[in-house]
């Protein structure tokens, strides 16, 4: 071919069609950017939100349940004139209030567009059928109905927990899960197992032109994805014992936790106060109420509160005691009103005077177990009292104690159990002995431990020496439990000391008035009720009253711990209160005989004795 | 042998040139489709409903075949080259009066309304300049490189150019710009193209690098051709290239030195803008004064030694590298004051100088998204989601191609280009094999300017060339643009058919 300009001129169309082309294939084949520009443009996801799964109590109660709310959407494009006091009184609000919402809409109607905006959330049924019924008076305006919880038993907000829109740190937390306008259990058993409840979201798309109005389903709806329901749970609670639990720790600050010792399942966890469940189904707008109330009812006392223990404690050191040899059924000490080491005297109450082991822990003595603590602390098998210190706190450890018992409910609290390295920090390497540290033996001094720790001590001695890490979930056909929560947990005591510790639980309920037995309030003819009460002193006011039990003594069904702030002796309140959880637990029904008891408990307000900060 | 226009002489069906009436027919069939296909959703009726846009498309379509058929068999191809003067007048006066009383469509006068009819003058006026370009370079004893042909045929072309800008429609008028295609197929010399794209280049250079850069590039190039014509390229070779690299590092170099050697608080003072400092001596010599300093010494010894060589190439080379230099000075005047606003807006948003995605960037982003979503194969017929939803505006008549894009793929826009390949391709063979320079010439034209129809048009809408709004011939929506290239290319087909009647 000759380089002629004829062919020079058809060079460069060629040229120039090429370059045309190498731009479309560059921009079509080679850049993907632009498929998702586009369909960023074009495609709308709406989501659809699927039910939450629906909580459960142990016997099939609905604990949780679901019911539908409705928002109230505007497309303002769509508003005409209407009658803004007719919309205001149908929906209750005030006029002035429509009138900002539409002024501000129309502030932002280019980012608007054609799309629907919330304009009230969660009206109530009765609101959204007046709204229903006179809706063709108002175009632009409709009810979107949303599935919210519902819950037919008081049972306690703490644990049930709540469930929120995700905030801006969640969404960090959980980056590819969740979405801004998701919602999520936050709390309790909503938490626990927020990722079976939850469910999954489905979405339709929508194809919107460039006014962002929806103009179709995309591929006929082909590549929509269906909502999948969450599952529904069973927990291990028994809802109504959890709602008399409620009941009877209404205006009591403290926790009340009842375990089924031979699985481990958590029977009541009551925090109190807690938050009403009236305000958990829309707790955003009483978030501000909650917390600030300055009784804490988001603090969830029965997981995280660390209390010292009191006498209850006892129990734990018998039992170390037993296992160490330095103390046996048949060892006798006296008790003057209290134990004297030194110049100081640990003081005790009027009871008799020696005691065997039983009536110790019948009678609540506390210089008996000044006595098994100093052997312990003292005893010749260790090099020093630190290895001695070490070994007990081990011993202790071995009871869940001073540990997270990883429970399945979330924001579970370890609490606190010394150990010689504590000692030597504050007293300095040598400078403290059995008696420096001497507190511990009546589970004062610097032992923290929640309520559930108690439960589930009161459990391990029902199941005479061995515990099921407590949970809250049960076994169900969609939801698996962790393995973890069917195996036994033995302590580093024999299980043949335990009838010998049963037995003084037993006298100190059921020796009846006037024996010395400090818990004779929570006899209950035929349970055999087991218990241990404490008294833990309280520097800030009155004393806490501390309280385990369990029953029947054979074939135990339920441990309680009971921990009442502020209420006194551990039969003032504690005692009452765990038994006629129990009572109620085993027998259904309060006997006539208790039910003045029961009264009262009901009807004691002790808010005024906590100190607020 | 009688024919239905009673002329002697060979039959239609042999005469004609069926390829170009075919490639013809699926254009505007393709044009009709893809109209369609950009209005169906927010009006969604039958192809054919005369309310829509491709119903009446359909009516230029059935009009445009009427005109086709006219220029065919009715009109004899004889008379263009008489009456291509008067035509011209008569076409320069629609022009002149459109602006006063036409009606004003988006900023520019250049429509005349008849009740619901309107019509562009413009569309014709490529036709009447055409012909009188076939006409006049086509007399005996014409020659291009003659100053007064020269100047002749330039004014035929920048007339009806400069009264299009005078209407604000700047880009029909750059269409005129292909007829330099045209002109140098007839002879005229390829130095002026080079220029032409040479000036293009150095005002890009200046607006997006700096006027150092463009001096420096312009300078690299004159001396690089000075060297060549006068058969010195190993100079430019060694002395050349390190002289032109080491230019190109010393605005670095000389940033680096004023680092070195300048007190930081002075600095910090001059960056603040501060009063009273006194400027160092290294910090007012720039780079650029170096730079021409350097020039003006080194010209006149170029120019003494083309003197005494009788050179005349290596003067007119240092004459275009002067008017080069005060291009690149009076660059940002033209650009801030020369051209309009929505102009300026334009070639800022192609150039990159400015991120504007909403606002004149808007059209350009959107249809290059939605060309881009298309994929290898596209979207489907009618399913483009871009296009069909209204993201990309004046997408039935500017921006057909995003619709042809999104819904036929790499592979429908592709073909698209390659059937105007072959269009063009064949009118210049076409052109070529005529006998008659009047042909030949109005044959160059008819490709020129469809030529830059597409490029420019297609250019727009895939990011390559900046938002100028004229038509993609035979495919975009509107009468006057399918009626005006409809009768363009068939008067060279029946020039054409005209001539292969006798021989």
């Amino acid at each position: 071919m000759k380089l002629n300009r004829e062919n020079k001129l058809l060079i460069g169309l060629c040229t120039a069609a090429a370059i045309l082309i190498a731009k479309l294939f560059s921009i079509q084949i080679l850049d993907e950017t632009y498929k998702l520009d586009a369909n960023n443009n074009s495609m709308v996801y709406s989501t659809i939100y699927p039910t939450r799964g629906i909580i459960n109590d142990r016997n099939g109660n609905i604990l949780v349940g679901n019911k539908v709310a409705y928002d109230l959407m505007v497309t303002p494009k769509e508003v005409e004139e209407f009658d803004t006091t007719l919309l205001a009184k149908v929906l209750g609000v005030s006029p002035e209030f429509i009138h900002e919402k539409m002024q501000d809409y129309h502030k932002n109607r280019k980012r608007i567009g054609w799309q629907s905006v919330v304009m009230i959330k969660q009206m109530p049924q009765e609101i959204y059928m007046k709204f229903a019924e006179t809706a063709y008076r108002f175009p632009g305006f409709r009810g979107q109905a949303r599935s919210i919880r519902e819950y037919p038993f008081n049972a306690g907000g703490n644990l049930l927990g709540y469930v929120s829109e995700v905030d801006a740190s969640y969404l960090k937390r959980h980056p590819d899960e969740y979405k801004s306008g998701d919602y999520a259990g936050k709390t309790g058993i909503e938490a626990a197992r927020e990722k079976e409840l939850r469910g999954e979201k489905g979405y339709n798309i929508m194809l919107r032109d460039s006014r962002n109005k929806i103009m179709s389903r995309y591929n006929n709806g082909e590549e929509d994805k269906e909502a999948i329901p969450g599952k529904d749970i069973t927990t291990t609670i028994d809802a109504g014992l959890q709602h008399y639990g409620q009941m009877l720790m209404n205006n009591k600050v403290g926790s009340l936790v009842a375990i089924e010792p031979s699985t481990g399942e958590i029977l009541t966890m009551v925090s109190s106060p807690g938050i009403d469940v009236e305000m958990l189904a829309d707790i955003g707008r009483h978030y501000g109420e909650i917390s600030t109330d300055p009784y804490k009812p988001m603090f969830n006392r029965a997981v995280q509160a660390p209390y010292p223990p009191g006498s209850v404690f006892k129990l734990v050191n018998g039992l170390i005691g037993l296992q160490e040899g330095v103390v046996s059924t048949n060892t006798h000490y006296p008790c003057s009103m209290g134990y004297k080491f030194g110049k100081n005297k640990l003081g005790c109450h009027a009871h008799k005077s020696p005691l065997s082991f039983e009536e110790s822990i019948m009678m609540s003595c506390n210089a008996y177990y000044c006595y098994i603590l100093r052997d312990l602390l003292e005893n010749k098998k260790y090099a020093s009292i630190a290895e001695a210190t070490d070994k007990w706190k081990e011993y202790v450890q071995s009871f869940g104690f001073g540990q997270k018992l990883g429970s399945d409910f979330p924001s579970e609290l370890g609490g606190f159990i010394p150990d010689s390295k504590y000692y030597n920090k504050v007293y300095g390497k040598g400078g403290w002995k059995a008696t420096t540290v001497i507190s511990l033996s009546i589970g004062q001094g610097e032992i923290g431990c929640t309520p559930l720790h108690l439960a589930n001590l009161c459990a391990t001695i029902a199941n005479r020496g061995f515990y099921y890490i407590p949970h809250i979930i049960k076994d169900s056909e969609h939801v698996a439990i962790d393995p973890k929560y069917k195996e036994k947990h033995y302590t580093m005591v024999d299980t043949t000391h335990f009838p010998k510790v049963i037995g003084g639980m037993y006298r100190a309920v059921n020796s009846g008035f006037g024996s010395g037995g400090t818990a004779s309030i929570a006899a209950v003819e035929g349970l055999d009720i087991c218990g241990k009460t404490g008294t833990a002193q309280n520097p800030h006011g009155h004393d806490h009253s501390v309280f385990i039990c369990f029953a029947p003594k054979d074939n135990p069904k339920i441990a309680v711990a009971a921990y009442v702030e502020n209420g006194g002796f551990g039969a003032s309140y504690a005692a009452p209160i765990a038994s006629l959880l129990t009572e109620m637990y085993l027998n259904g029904e309060i006997s006539q005989k208790r039910k003045s008891l029961e009264q009262r408990m009901l009807e004691a307000d002790l808010m005024d004795r906590v100190k607020v900060r | 042998m009688r024919d239905a226009g009673g002329h002697r002489g060979r039959g239609l069906v042999r005469t004609i040139d069926w390829s170009l009436v075919i490639c013809w027919l699926v254009m505007i069939l393709i044009g009709w489709a893809n109209i369609y296909a950009s209005v169906h959703s927010s009006d969604p009726s039958s192809i054919f409903d005369f309310s829509s846009r491709s119903g009446k498309q359909f009516v230029w379509m059935i009009t445009a075949m009427g005109i086709a058929l006219l220029i065919l068999f009715v009109i004899p191809p004889r008379i263009y080259e008489g009456f291509s003067l008067p035509i011209y007048v008569l076409v320069i006066g629609l022009l002149v009066s459109v602006i006063f009383l036409g009606i004003e469509v988006k900023g520019s006068r250049s429509w005349f309304a008849f009740g619901p009819i309107r019509f562009q003058p413009a569309e014709i006026s490529k036709i009447a300049t055409s012909l009188l370009l076939a006409t006049y370079m086509s007399q005996l004893g014409y020659r291009i490189g003659r100053m007064k042909d020269f100047l002749i045929t330039a004014m035929i072309i920048l007339l009806p150019m400069m009264i299009i800008v005078l209407q604000s429609e700047t880009g029909s008028a750059l269409v005129y710009v292909g007829f330099i295609f045209m002109l140098y197929r007839e002879g005229l010399s390829g130095w002026l193209i080079f220029m032409i794209g040479m000036a293009i280049l150095l005002f890009i250079l200046t607006l997006t690098a700096s006027p150092y850069i463009a001096i420096l590039t312009l300078i690299a190039v004159a001396s690089l051709c000075i060297c060549l014509y006068s058969g010195r390229a190993r100079w430019w070779i060694f002395i050349g290239i390190p002289l032109i690299t080491l230019f190109a590092f010393l605005p670095e170099i000389m940033e680096r030195i004023i680092q070195a050697t300048v007190a930081p608080d002075v600095l910090d003072a001059l960056s603040e803008g501060t009063e009273g400092v006194e400027v160092p001596f290294i910090m007012k010599v720039k780079p650029l004064y170096i730079l021409l300093g350097f020039t003006g010494i080194s010209l006149p010894f170029a120019a003494f030694q083309a003197f005494r060589e009788r050179n005349t190439f290596t003067h007119l080379a240092i004459i275009s590298l002067i008017a080069g230099v005060m291009l690149v000075f009076s660059a940002d005047f033209i650009f801030n004051v020369v051209l309009q606003d929505h102009q300026r807006k334009r070639i800022e948003v192609l150039l990159g100088m400015k991120e504007d995605p909403s606002g004149v960037g808007y059209n350009v982003r959107q249809s290059m998204i939605a060309i881009g979503s298309g994929g290898a194969f596209g979207k489907g017929y009618l399913n483009g989601t871009q296009t069909t939803y209204g993201f990309v505006p004046e997408q039935s008549t500017d921006f057909i191609f995003c619709t042809i894009g999104e819904e036929w793929g790499f592979m429908g826009s592709a073909a698209v280009i390659l059937l105007y390949v072959f269009l063009i391709w064949k009118i210049i063979k076409n052109a070529e094999k005529s006998r008659e320079a009047f042909t030949r010439i109005y044959g160059y034209c008819v490709a020129c300017c469809i030529f830059m129809h597409l490029f420019i048009n297609i250019g727009m809408t895939i990011g390559l060339m900046p938002v100028i709004g004229i038509p993609l011939p035979f495919i975009s929506y509107g009468g006057s643009s399918l009626w005006g290239f409809t009768a363009m290319l068939f008067i060279f087909i029946a020039l054409n058919r005209n001539e292969r009647k006798y021989f």
